[in-house]
């Protein structure tokens, strides 16, 4: 096997030697930004036990960046959100900066060498709510039920990255970097989020449709609230079921609520609709203050909208 | 049985509209049923369904659909084989681990003590665990102890916190806002992210809560 520029660096690197452990070197955490923190694609298999799926809030951005550095698309990254913060890499390493541009001084979207102490900058959004910094090897950080994921609101995988922590890169890169994407996804205001009809739909009457709605200051990584027109609250209680990622839910308030990666598992509100798969990375990319407006679509519109965006994926 | 979905993703299936132990078994055989097959990513079992969540790319829903379908016709007819378990939690109720406990009394028109022997007598079935972490939604609260929720939520329940809210009772997992009547504390970890079996309680468990310490009132757990 022909090793890459950056590994044989790496392997040249190692102060441990051949025949030790893979070599690991850091990025520094020098300032983390608003909040950052490590994801991957999440931690599934574990809702019968009250445990929601966290990873990445944009996972069309952290996939792609992923695979530009060649890595495996659900290999372990950092995700800042609102605010990006400033790192030092310990050593040469191959990044990715995708999601939404936080002023960095390099390129998007595209697989980009650092060099051993080499800084990165990244300061406020210009457009939507997530950047990802993808390294080829991963970010190796220790796995809980089987994710990298911190989900914060319950402490599983750990909390925010915090200034001075030290992120440790991994050797699980599978294929070489790849060249930069075409027509990545670009986030602008006020697009629409597709959905699909909710458990409950037949009880409203189309309301979420009808109106912009406003993202709340109170957002986070469980849920997403909106302000706008309030929505009639159906008549007749509901007995809790289980709910689903982008599950819009209408508490007695009217105010929906979209139902985000830390979502709770199950709840009570009816849910006139659910956002399709293929904008879930919209929802990561939603701030305060932001707009949203929703479209109902079928389920079999939905797939091909899920099959354009994997087809991008695979062009990666 | 009805099947529908819930989004691109997801299906839910419902075992009528109310809370039973009927249910509860059909529940519970499709939650066990459909644990680790190719596709699905994520099973929400709840009192009278279940939320199926695949991942679309890997499984078509009628595939879904059909699986569900055999596998409850291969449901058993009296509810699970193997003798549920029985789980103590150890309670200290009142005081300062209990704030509300007196609020209950009052409600109920029972003394204090009354309302921890009754709390503490009965045998409670988890029904499925849902909303956070560990959380157990538990049947067998003695309907004398239905009291409603506080009106203003706590921003912060302590982790541990035995709880009444409406005709339900429950224990808080972890730290979390919440408007439940706070009537003990248990030390038992629900919820421990770095244990090798992170959740302790599991569907179809049984479950007993255990007065211990001062506030007494029940017959095992020890008095101080």
């Amino acid at each position: 096997m022909r090793l890459s520029r950056w590994d044989e660096e790496r392997v040249q690197g190692d102060p441990r030697g051949p025949g030790g452990p893979p070599y690991s070197a850091g990025i520094r955490v020098l300032t983390p930004g608003f909040l950052t923190t490590v994801q991957d694609l999440g931690r599934f298999g574990h809702a019968h036990r009250g445990i929601s799926a966290s990873g990445a809030a944009d996972p069309l951005a952290l996939r792609a960046g992923n695979l530009l550095v060649g890595n495996a698309e659900n290999a372990a990254a950092v995700e800042m959100t609102l605010v990006g913060g400033e790192f030092e890499f310990e050593a040469g390493a191959v990044i990715a900066l995708t999601g939404s541009d936080f002023g960095a001084d390099l390129p998007q979207w595209t697989p980009v060498p650092v060099t051993a102490g080499q800084k990165l900058r990244l300061g406020p959004t210009k457009a939507g709510a997530r950047a990802y910094l993808c390294v080829r090897g991963g970010i190796d950080a220790p796995l809980t039920l089987g994710s990298a994921s911190a989900h914060l609101l319950t402490g599983v995988g750990g909390g925010p990255v915090r200034k001075g922590d030290i992120l440790r890169v991994g050797a699980n890169a599978v294929r070489k970097p790849r060249r930069p994407a075409n027509n990545p996804p670009a986030w602008t205001h006020n697009q629409a989020i597709r959905v699909t009809d909710g458990p409950q739909a037949d009880w409203f009457h189309g309301e979420l449709y009808a109106g912009v709605y406003t993202v709340a200051e109170e957002c986070n990584r469980m849920g997403i609230r909106l302000r706008g027109a309030a929505i009639p609250s159906p008549a007749g209680g509901m007995l809790t079921e289980g709910v689903a990622m982008g599950a819009i839910q209408v508490p007695p308030d009217g105010q929906p609520i979209v139902l985000f990666v830390e979502h709770q598992t199950t709840g009570g509100y009816p849910k006139p609709a659910n956002v399709i798969s293929a904008d879930f990375w919209r929802l990561g990319q939603l701030r305060p203050r932001d707009e949203a407006r929703f479209e109902r679509i079928g389920i079999e519109r939905a797939l091909e909208l899920l099959r354009q965006q994997e087809q991008w994926l695979y062009s990666l | 049985m009805t099947i529908r979905p819930a989004s691109d993703r997801s299906l839910l299936v419902t075992f009528g509209a109310g809370i039973s132990l009927e249910s509860h078994h059909q529940v519970f055989h499709l939650t066990r049923s459909l644990g680790g097959v190719r596709g699905i990513l994520n099973l929400h079992p709840a009192y009278a369904s279940v939320l199926i969540e695949f991942d679309p790319r890997l499984v078509e829903s009628a595939a879904i659909e059909a699986l569900v379908h055999q596998k409850m016709a291969a449901e058993p007819e009296h509810g699970p084989a193997e003798t549920p378990r029985t789980v103590e939690i150890p309670v200290r109720y009142g005081g300062e681990f209990g704030p509300d406990l007196d609020d209950v009394a009052r409600h109920t028109g029972l003394s204090p003590e009354r309302v921890v022997e009754l709390h503490s007598a009965a045998d409670y079935l988890v029904y499925f665990l849902g909303f956070a972490p560990g959380f157990a939604y538990l049947g067998g609260l003695p309907p004398e102890l239905t009291t409603p929720r506080i009106s203003a939520p706590r921003k912060h329940v302590p982790e541990g916190s035995v709880a009444i809210g409406g005709n339900q009772t429950g224990v808080y997992p972890i730290v979390s806002p919440g408007g439940w009547r706070l009537i003990g504390r248990t030390s038992v970890k629900l919820f421990d992210p770095a244990a090798a079996e992170p959740v302790l309680l599991k569907m179809g468990d049984r479950l007993r809560f255990v007065a211990e310490g001062s506030a007494g009132g029940g017959s095992a757990g020890g008095l101080a």
